[in-house]
């Protein structure tokens, strides 16, 4: 016979101020099974979980139900002091009464009923509970970062300073990312490159670390402290142990018009290339799309100026499993395709431009040389707009709801160094709001207004409008001074809205790692556990989660390295028991639950049963448990019944159900 | 125009104000005892001069529903002191034109218990348009 108790938790007055929670553990009581019951303030405090052991052991207990907030915050701390009052943590049971009930209604005498139907629903489960016990898989201490950016790069620096091997797969065939192609950096203006190569250059000679660049992460299987990655290396068609990285094939090679993707398609590139000067590793790789010798068969030129006979176009792609313990995603941001804001008609002229090209042109190694020019005629602009906001803060489709939270700060910092290196160039700034949240940051703002006279004008711009005598006009609105602005300009920036990369739902379906509408990783607590994926053993660093900055990008890739570390420390990790299993009595082999896992943890075996005395050769189901994270779809998948979930039988499902109908 | 530029030079050397520091927050506007009287906004007068618009601030009938009360100044959290623009855009004006406060004769005709002192004192300083 099943002694049940029920904890019924004010959680201040986020559950009482809605709920009748004296009425919840008064109705408790009058349950089958239940010997104790009680309502108590703060039932996580210390005080509220010593009531709970006390009354577990005083009442001799065999379940317990605290009815309280969602198991996703507080289950575990349950479970735990559940273990400390010598009872099974599994036989500990949430009623959701807080996010489900009292958060969500306004009557209070309805959400008192439907608190107490949850309650009996949790009851009527744990009365079936039976106690489980988490089994031990053990830790591949090796991580793996993708994306080799500024948050992979320090995300592996951190890792390996703890002593762990860490890989880096990065597409491109350099490692860098999006910091390598900017000028200078907010608030202090210090050099892109100059403090970012030298982490390039640590995190190649780093032995720790193994850098897979020019590589794509194929599949992943397994699960926390136990992945499987295939990585696919691509073919550079040169080989990376005899190159020397003189750049002579280069200098040579005869294709020049791929569009470069580092100067965000303002010049040219050859056909063999490396994306920068300091790219890391220096060894070119051969674009096959447009290499004349892969296209027509003829040419070679780079092999024959190649005094190290490192070209080779024979070179296939190799694909390569590696097991690790953790993963960190880090895979970064791209700015937004601009085809739907051509009211500024960046699509109808050269010189209307966005930030981040704006960066190469300023920047010394850069399509221009640093010299600020229009791309259409060469010439210096005297009048330069910015907008900000192109695609930021936007209700409708065309852009994204957030605030990209960089270009306040870049577009002030861009403004004042043209102000700085120009200064008979007349600069204006159209902003709907400036946001300079961070250390001497609104100073920084104010130092381009104050002491560089940039023009800021609180207001859109409407339309901008390309004459044929090569000048933009610009029409806005000042909404301070009631005004229409028109100005004639030369140039024109859009401070573009920031994405995730457009891989990253494509790594996150395979990472099983949860993803927001906007295709930003989800992170498994907004404040509590900002750098951890949802999906165990995956951890998230830099812009993939979220809009932000390079200070706050490393401190991120030095959160989200710490928890890898944590979890490469332990040998064994304890796994979840609430798992998946199949009676083979009952399975036919139909292989429905195998097509329905998410995580592959379903085979089949071909074995004698014993089915009721008569023995049979039969093809039945069999569930890997070190794989199963127990979601359940098999269960629901399966048509004979033949599956069912630790923790979560059907026959509990079903309890819970007709307690909710009684 | 040059002129224009010298002018404002001026204004802003004689009221110590600098266009460049307001945040355009809109307190000073906020506090304005006169707002509803005011065509040009306190805050606005900030922004016409940074932009060089002093023909419009010279015909404001703003120079005049000023109370010179100093509200604005007082309260403002960049330290623009808008009221002393105002005040010297309307010295500038008087510059141009001449005097137009009251004379000792006329004020002292004014005197009475009811009146407050610091009405007497503006009145040296402006009275017609």
């Amino acid at each position: 016979m099943p002694r049940i108790g029920v904890f019924v938790c004010h959680c201040g007055t986020n559950i009482a101020g809605t709920i009748d929670v004296a009425k919840v553990a008064e109705m408790a009581a009058a349950e089958q099974g239940v010997v104790f019951s009680k309502d108590y303030q703060y039932m996580c405090s210390q005080t509220g979980q010593t009531l709970i052991i006390d009354a577990i052991k005083e009442y001799k207990l065999t379940g317990i139900v605290v009815c309280s907030c969602s198991p996703r915050m507080h289950e575990t701390t349950f479970r735990n002091a559940a273990q400390r009052a010598g009872l099974n943590p599994y036989m500990v049971e949430i009623a959701n009464i807080r996010e489900q009930c009292s958060w969500i209604h306004k009557d209070r005498e309805e959400a008192t009923e439907k608190a107490v139907i949850l309650m009996r629903a949790a009851v009527a489960k744990v009365c079936l509970n039976t106690p489980l016990t988490a089994g031990e898989s053990g830790v591949t201490k090796r991580a793996l970062v993708i994306g080799g950016g500024i948050a992979g790069i320090q995300t592996a620096l951190d890792i390996s300073a703890a002593g762990f091997k860490v890989d880096i797969v990065e597409k491109t065939p350099s490692i860098g990312g999006r910091m390598s192609q900017l000028d200078k950096t907010f608030p202090t203006l210090d050099c892109s490159a100059c403090i970012l190569t030298p982490k390039m250059v640590e995190a190649a000679s780093d032995e720790n670390i193994t850098l897979y660049t020019y590589s794509e992460v194929e599949k992943v299987s397994g699960f926390v402290g136990n992945f499987k990655v295939d990585i696919r290396k691509k073919a550079r068609s040169v080989r990376a142990d005899k190159c020397t990285g003189c750049g002579v094939c280069q200098e040579k090679c005869p294709s020049k018009k791929a569009p470069s993707e580092f100067n965000r398609g303002l010049n040219n590139r050859s056909a063999i290339y490396t994306p920068f000067a300091q790219a890391i590793p220096n060894v070119p790789v051969i674009d096959r799309e447009n290499c004349i010798k892969f296209q027509t068969g003829k040419c070679g030129v780079c092999s024959k100026v190649c005094q190290a006979n490192a070209i080779d176009y024979e070179q296939e792609d190799e694909m390569i499993t590696v097991e690790y313990g953790a993963i960190v995603v880090a895979t970064g941001f791209d700015v937004i395709n601009l085809d739907k804001y051509d009211e500024y008609a960046y699509s109808k002229s050269k010189d209307v431009i966005t930030s981040l090209e704006l960066e190469r042109i300023m920047n010394a190694a850069g399509p221009t040389g640093g010299h600020l020019e229009r791309l259409s005629d060469g010439k210096a602009p005297k009048e330069i707009v910015f907008i900000q906001c192109v695609g930021s803060r936007c209700a409708d489709e065309r852009g994204k709801s957030y605030c990209s939270k960089i270009c306040c700060m870049y577009t002030a910092k861009q403004a004042m160094l043209i102000r700085d290196k120009y200064p008979d160039t007349n600069v204006t700034v159209f902003y709907i709001d400036i946001r300079t949240p961070g250390k001497n940051f609104d100073e920084f703002y104010r130092r381009a207004v104050e002491d560089y006279n940039v023009h800021y004008i609180k207001g859109q711009v409407g339309k901008v409008l390309p004459e044929s005598s090569g000048k933009l006009i610009v029409v806005g609105s000042d909404i301070i001074d009631a005004r229409h602005v028109i100005i004639p300009a030369d140039m024109v920036v859009l401070a573009a809205a920031i994405e995730p990369n457009k891989d990253a739902r494509k790594i996150a379906t395979m990472l099983t790692a949860s993803i927001d509408n906007n295709n930003f990783l989800t992170e498994a607590h907004a404040k509590l556990r900002p750098v951890e994926s949802p999906t165990a053993g995956i951890f998230l660093s830099g812009v993939c989660q979220g809009p932000r900055d390079i200070p706050e990008t490393v401190a991120m890739a030095g959160s989200a390295a710490a928890k890898v570390i944590g979890l490469l420390s332990k040998d064994r990790l304890k796994s979840n028991p609430c798992t998946a299993h199949s009676d083979e009595l009952m399975c036919n082999g139909c292989s429905t639950c195998e097509k329905v896992c998410p995580y592959g943890a379903i085979s089949y075996e071909t074995k004698i049963v014993n089915d009721h005395g008569v023995k049979k050769e039969r093809r039945v189901a069999v569930v890997n448990a070190a794989l199963c994270q127990g979601c359940g779809a098999c269960t629901v998948a399966c048509p004979s019944g033949a599956m069912d979930l630790s923790g979560f039988s059907n026959r509990q499902i079903i309890a819970e159900v007709d307690a909710v109908c009684r | 125009m040059s002129s224009n530029i010298e002018t404002i030079n001026i204004i802003k050397e004689i009221s110590g104000v600098n266009p460049l520091r307001c945040m355009k927050c809109g307190k000073c506007t906020a506090s304005c005892m006169a707002y509803d009287e005011m065509d040009i906004k306190p805050h606005q007068f900030v922004s016409y001069i940074e932009r060089g618009d002093l023909e419009s601030l010279m015909l404001s009938e703003s120079l005049y529903k000023c109370l010179g009360c100093f509200a604005c100044v007082e309260r403002c959290p960049r330290n623009v002191q808008p009221g002393k623009l105002i005040d010297a855009v309307r010295q500038t004006v008087i510059r141009q034109r001449g005097a137009e406060g009251m004379t000792t004769e006329e004020i002292r005709q004014l005197i009475t218990q009811e009146v407050p002192q610091q009405l007497l004192v503006s009145a040296f300083r402006r009275n017609r348009r």
